[in-house]
């Protein structure tokens, strides 16, 4: 994957097939200890400890179309790379934790790349999931929950043109502000 | 800067505006591919281009879903149209350039764009 922000997505992808209700997507980055985590916490139906111990096994996949499955491996990769850490945690019926560690300052640590994007699709795409995407560096940190957006929006979508570029607007915004002094 | 008093009021616009969505036999779906694959190949920017030039031309009848990997993992990013009454057809290995061409003379005017679809790249 060219960015982080594309890992993010496709293991999304996997706590939508677990029938999850509720995603929390979590970043948070250190300045001082030159550090990123990615935490994706959702309440699907979550794995047995056996099918935890296989899902960073390449050659384990739920999927019926071929014999691979990269989604889990592949981010492991991009964080171990970096001299992070990799986690994953499950409990059945009550949800899945996966968090990768990143160096920031590491050669190889991969550019986090267009996040909002990756929100936008996620809430517009899966209507009837709930998102909180939480963001923080440092000290500050912005949170959007759909559940709030929803309660205002009421019966008009939340992948109705005008408010999916108000989303996007709104995101792009609240990022650009954790950066600012 | 955004508000959440601006989404009311855009709440309140949508509203005014919602048409009613004619029956789903009248709905053309168009399905990307979003598994590991397709999201490596560069499905992200491709659903993105989908839905910008949808709005963008104001379709009514027209949405965009994802799916899983539809097993043709070296020709992706790949989207499927489905026009009701009409056969499947299955683009591949898409690009920017090519969602515009594939909105404009399949979505709209109702003739497959032939050279993109994967019956062509496989003869």
């Amino acid at each position: 994957m060219r960015e982080l922000s594309l890992n993010v997505l496709d293991i999304a992808q996997n706590s939508i097939k677990a029938e999850a209700s509720l995603i929390e997507i979590e970043l948070v980055e250190s300045t001082e200890k030159k550090e990123l985590l990615i935490g994706i916490y959702d309440n699907g139906k979550g794995m047995n400890d056996e099918q935890v111990q296989a899902v960073t096994d390449p050659f384990f996949t739920t999927r019926t179309t071929r014999k691979v499955g990269l989604g889990i491996p592949f981010f492991k990769m991009s964080a171990e790379m970096t001299g992070g850490s990799f986690g994953i945690e499950s409990v059945p019926g009550v949800g899945t934790k996966v968090r990768a560690l990143y160096k920031t300052d590491h050669v190889d640590f991969t550019p986090l790349g267009d996040m909002c994007s990756t929100v936008v699709i996620l809430i517009t795409m899966n209507l009837g999931v709930d998102f909180i995407y939480k963001r923080s560096l440092d000290s500050k940190q912005f949170v959007v929950d759909t559940r709030q957006l929803k309660e205002i929006l009421g019966d008009v979508p939340l992948n109705e043109p005008s408010i999916v570029s108000w989303l996007t607007d709104y995101i792009q915004e609240n990022t650009k502000q954790l950066t600012e002094v | 800067m955004k508000t959440l008093e601006e989404l009311m009021a855009l709440r309140d616009a949508a509203k005014a505006n919602l048409t009613t969505r004619e029956d789903s036999s009248e709905v053309t779906r168009i399905v990307v591919g979003m598994a590991t694959c397709g999201i490596a190949a560069g499905a992200r920017p491709i659903m993105a281009k989908f839905v910008d030039e949808i709005a963008k031309r104001n379709l009514q009848n027209v949405t965009v879903a994802q799916t899983g990997c539809i097993g043709m993992c070296q020709y992706e990013p790949i989207a499927e149209v489905l026009v009701p009454g009409k056969e499947k057809v299955t683009y591949v290995q898409l690009t920017e350039e090519k969602v515009a061409k594939i909105i404009v003379d399949h979505v709209v005017n109702g003739k497959p764009v032939v050279e993109y679809t994967i019956g062509a790249i496989t003869e």
